[in-house]
């Protein structure tokens, strides 16, 4: 891939700043705009951005398939097992006032958890989906 | 957005199709800024016009710029959103008018959720309280739904690859 001088500078100067963004966006959902989902999504967009500036294949030796692959299935399960454990301490399924003996505590917990899972799942998905887009341009037909 | 509509109808170059798509995005995004609905225009503006279109740009590059002409006048298809549009149109006419304070919207749980989600939750942020505490199953389930949509296409895409490297050894 050709490497272009001003858009490898503009991609190292950009990039970690648009994960600085998601992870604030994941973070500080409890007080402004966003959520998990849209810190997944803006994850993947920083990591797509990379990978068509430096090519797939960095990105795939920097974030193989299986890591992806894995993330996907433990995003879900970190959600569903949030609300397993409320279950374990005596709520109910996904009750997250159970989690912490300070139940405004617990629903900050719970909620902090299940939007990570949730961030997980987005991100990885987007990203397979790329990764599968990517390897089917590039296999000869 | 109107103007940009009528041009994406138009054009048959699918590159601009897609630009002009993420250009409709913003603009959506910007109104649902407009409506005081900002979670949903950062979601807009980053799946819409963020990874929507890389993705379609990837289907692009897989596939020919220009579209095809199409084989037979599109009358059917045309009568048939019509009718959809007509119909969801008369839908509309029996919603309450545009922020009654009245409407079932505004008496049910809303009220409720902006006076007691602080206290029960400790998040300011209403909009993700009640996503993810009040709806959790809601938003279990639309976890659910993504990660099934992404083992989907991994399954399809990956076995048209599995099996050609099978052939060829």
């Amino acid at each position: 891939m050709k490497r272009d001088l001003v858009l490898v500078v503009v991609a190292r100067l950009l990039i970690p700043f648009i994960l600085l963004f998601a992870f604030y966006v994941q973070f500080h959902a409890k007080y402004s705009a966003g959520g998990g989902f849209q810190a997944g999504v803006i994850i993947a967009a920083a990591i797509i951005f990379y990978s068509l500036i430096y090519g797939v294949e960095s990105t795939r030796k920097l974030i193989p398939g299986w890591l992806v692959e894995t993330m996907l299935a433990c995003g879900v399960l970190i959600y569903a097992s949030v609300g397993l454990i409320g279950i374990a301490m005596g709520g109910n399924y996904l009750d997250y006032s159970v989690l912490d003996p300070d139940p405004v505590h617990g629903q900050f917990l719970g909620i902090f958890w299940i939007e990570v899972g949730v961030a997980v799942t987005v991100s990885s998905v987007m990203l397979g989906v790329f990764y599968m887009f990517a390897a089917r341009g590039q296999d000869p037909e | 957005m109107a103007i940009t509509v009528i041009v994406l109808i138009r054009s048959r170059n699918l590159f601009s199709v897609i630009v002009l798509f993420g250009i409709y995005s913003f603009l959506m995004a910007t109104v649902l800024v407009a409506l005081d609905a900002v979670d949903v225009a950062m979601t807009e503006a980053s799946v819409g016009a963020g990874i929507s279109m890389v993705l379609m740009l990837g289907a692009l590059y897989l596939c020919k710029s220009e579209e095809a002409k199409p084989m037979r006048q599109p009358w059917l298809p045309l009568a048939l959103s019509v009718t959809t549009a007509g119909v969801l149109v008369y839908g509309t006419l029996g919603l309450p008018a545009f922020s009654d304070p009245a409407a079932p919207i505004h008496t049910h749980v809303a009220d409720r959720y902006l006076q007691d989600s602080v206290r029960e939750t400790g998040v300011p942020n209403v909009v993700t309280a009640v996503l993810a505490s009040y709806r959790g199953y809601d938003t279990l389930g639309e976890t659910t739904v993504v990660f099934t949509a992404g083992v989907g296409v991994i399954a399809l895409l990956r076995r048209r690859r599995r099996t050609r490297h099978g052939t060829d050894a």
